[in-house]
C-alpha cells in the first residue's frame, strides 16, 4: 500500500511543484506573494477543458494522434495562460510597483476575485466533467495501481521543471531572473530591462500553472470555478515549505506535499486529506519560516 | 563627453543635489571628492538615471540621457559601479560577468569575457564560484570587471577602494589607470581623497549638494581647502 499511496502522492506532487515555482519565482523578483496565481491554475484546467472537448469536431487525424492532440492543448493552454499573467502583473501590479507592500497584496485578491467571478459567469457554477481522452486503462504492476495518464503526468512535470532548470541556469534572461531576483537595481545597472524580466517571470509561473491546471483536470476528471483556491493555497504551502523564492524549494516542497496527503489521506484518514497540507503550512511558518531549503527570513509582507 | 547642467535631485524632503554642473571630457579621469552626504553618489545615480531629476539636464556624447530609464543609459555606453560592489551572491563568478555583458551579442560577449579575464587573471581561475564567496578585494575586481563587459565608453566608480586593504586598493587604483591608457573615460568617486587625486586629471569638489570647487587634480591636491578638508594636512 505504501508504494500506491507514494505514486499517488508523487503525481499530484508534480501539479503543486509546478504550481509552486509560479510563486516562488514571483516572489524572487517582486517580492510578492501573486495570490492571483492560484486563478491562473484554474483558468489553465478550464482552457484544457474548453480545448479537449472540441476533440470530436476536429479531424479524424486528431483522434488518430491523441498523444500528439493533447501536447497541442497543453502548448495552447499554457501560452494563453502566459497571456494571462503578463497583463495580470502589467494591469494589477506594476502600477503599484512603489506603493506600500500591502497594496499589491490586496490588489492580488482583487485579481484573485475577479477571474474566479470571470469563470463563473462565462462557463457556470456547476462542476464540469473533463471528457475521458487517453491512458484511462489501470496496470497492476508489484501491487501499485496506476493509469498511463499518471505516468505521463508525472513525467510531464519532472520534464517541465527540467526545462525550467535549464532557462534559469542556461539562457541569458533566465540567469537575468535570478541577477533581478537578487538585487534589481543592479541589474538595471548593467542594462536588464527589469520591467521585461518582471513579465517574463509573470509568463513563466502562468505557463507552468496552467500545464498544471490541464494535468489536474485529466487526472481528477473534474474542474469546477473553485479550483484556484484550495489549488493556490496548497502550492503556496508547497513553497514555503521549500522555502520561498528559492527554486529547488518549490520543486522538493511540492513533492513532499502531495506525498504527505496521499500518505495521510491512505493511512489515517482520507477526509482529513485538505487539512494535512495546512497543518505543514502552521507547522513550517512557526519551526521554520526559512522553508527546507531557504536560506534565511527577511522581514517582508 | 558628459555634460551636467544645473543638475537638482531630491529624495523626499532631502535635496540631495542643489544645481550641479560638470563636465567630463573623452579619456580623463574625473574625481568628485567630498564628505559624506555631500552628493557623489547622488550625482552617479542622476547619471545613471536612478532617481529621477527635479531639474537640470544630462547630456552624454551630445543626447539628453536624464530622461531614459536605467538600462537604456547604459545600452548607450555608461557603466555604473555602484558602491558596496553589489555582487550577485548567488551567481557564479561567469554568471556574475554574463551580466555584465547581457546587452552584447553572443560571440561578441565570449570575446568581451576572455578580454576581461586577462584584465583580471584572479578572475579566471574563480569562474565557476558563487560570487558571495570571493575575498573583498575579488568582489571589487570582480564589480569593476563586470561594469566593463559592456564594453562602456564611460565608466563610473563608485568608492572602489572602500573596506579594501593598502595593496588591494593601490592595485585597484593601477587598474584604472591602464583603463584609462585603453582610451577609457573614468569618473571616480572616492573618500580616499588622495589616492584619487593621484591618479586623476581633473576633480570637482562637492559639499552639501554643490560644486565649490573645480580644477586639475594636481593643483586641488595642493590646494589648503583641500588639504585641509580632504587630505588629512
Amino acid at each position: 500500500m505504501f508504494l500506491q499511496h507514494l505514486l499517488n502522492g508523487i503525481t499530484i506532487g508534480g501539479s503543486y511543484a509546478l504550481i509552486a515555482l509560479g510563486y516562488t519565482l514571483v516572489y524572487g523578483v517582486l517580492k510578492l506573494i501573486n495570490f492571483a496565481h492560484g486563478e491562473i491554475y484554474m483558468i489553465g484546467a478550464y482552457l484544457g477543458f474548453i480545448l479537449v472537448s472540441l476533440l470530436p469536431a476536429l479531424p479524424p487525424f486528431f483522434q488518430g494522434h491523441l498523444l500528439f492532440f493533447l501536447l497541442i492543448v497543453f502548448l495552447v493552454a499554457a501560452g494563453l495562460c502566459a497571456l494571462y499573467g503578463f497583463y495580470l502583473e502589467k494591469v494589477c501590479y506594476r502600477p503599484l510597483r512603489q506603493a506600500p507592500k500591502l497594496t499589491p497584496l490586496i490588489s492580488a485578491l482583487g485579481a484573485s476575485i475577479f477571474f474566479q467571478n470571470f469563470v463563473m459567469l462565462t462557463m457556470g457554477a456547476k462542476d464540469r466533467i473533463f471528457p475521458q481522452t487517453v491512458g484511462m486503462t489501470t496496470y497492476t504492476v508489484a501491487g501499485v495501481t496506476g493509469t498511463p495518464l499518471q505516468l505521463a503526468i508525472i513525467l510531464s512535470s519532472v520534464f517541465l521543471m527540467a526545462l525550467l532548470w535549464w532557462f534559469i541556469n542556461r539562457t541569458r534572461l533566465g540567469v537575468a531572473i535570478k541577477a533581478t531576483s537578487t538585487d534589481p537595481l543592479m541589474a538595471s545597472l548593467l542594462g536588464i530591462n527589469v520591467d521585461t524580466v518582471i513579465s517574463v517571470t509573470f509568463m513563466a509561473g502562468s505557463f507552468l500553472a496552467a500545464c498544471a491546471g490541464v494535468m489536474i483536470g485529466l487526472y481528477y476528471g473534474t474542474i469546477n470555478f473553485t479550483l484556484g483556491y484550495l489549488g493556490g493555497i496548497k502550492a503556496f504551502t508547497a513553497a514555503v515549505l521549500g522555502g520561498i523564492g528559492n527554486v529547488p524549494g518549490a520543486m522538493v516542497g511540492g513533492f513532499l506535499l502531495g506525498i504527505i496527503e496521499a500518505l495521510g489521506a491512505g493511512y489515517f484518514s482520507a477526509e482529513y486529506k485538505d487539512v494535512y497540507a495546512f497543518f505543514i503550512l502552521i507547522a513550517v511558518l512557526v519551526l521554520r519560516p526559512a522553508g527546507l531549503l531557504g536560506k534565511g527570513v527577511h522581514e517582508r509582507a | 563627453m558628459l555634460r551636467l547642467t544645473d543638475v537638482h535631485l531630491a529624495y523626499g524632503h532631502v535635496h540631495a543635489l542643489k544645481g550641479v554642473s560638470l563636465a567630463v571630457a573623452a579619456g580623463e579621469i574625473v574625481t568628485l571628492i567630498g564628505a559624506n552626504g555631500a552628493g557623489k553618489s547622488s550625482t552617479l545615480k542622476a547619471i545613471s538615471a536612478l532617481h529621477p531629476l527635479r531639474s537640470g539636464a544630462i547630456e552624454f556624447a551630445g543626447e539628453a540621457i536624464h530622461a531614459l530609464p536605467p538600462h537604456q543609459v547604459v545600452a548607450r555606453g555608461v557603466s555604473h559601479c555602484p558602491e558596496g560592489r553589489r555582487i550577485f551572491y548567488d551567481l557564479s563568478v561567469r554568471e556574475n560577468l554574463l551580466m555584465g555583458g547581457y546587452l552584447l551579442g553572443k560571440k561578441e560577449l565570449e570575446e568581451r569575457l576572455a578580454a576581461v579575464l586577462d584584465l583580471f587573471p584572479r578572475l579566471r581561475e574563480r569562474l565557476a564560484q558563487a560570487g558571495g564567496t570571493l575575498s573583498g578585494g575579488e568582489q571589487q575586481m570582480l564589480a569593476i570587471a563586470r561594469a566593463l563587459m559592456c564594453n562602456p565608453r564611460l565608466l563610473m566608480l563608485d568608492e572602489p577602494s572602500l573596506g579594501l586593504a593598502p595593496l588591494m586598493v593601490e592595485k585597484i587604483f593601477e587598474t584604472v589607470l591602464s583603463l584609462k591608457k585603453g582610451g577609457l573615460t573614468v569618473l571616480l568617486v572616492e573618500q580616499n581623497a588622495g589616492a584619487a587625486l593621484a591618479v586623476s586629471d581633473r576633480a570637482y569638489v562637492l559639499e552639501t549638494g554643490r560644486v565649490t570647487l573645480a580644477g586639475d587634480s594636481a593643483s586641488l591636491a595642493r590646494d589648503e581647502r583641500v588639504v585641509k578638508a580632504y587630505l588629512g594636512g
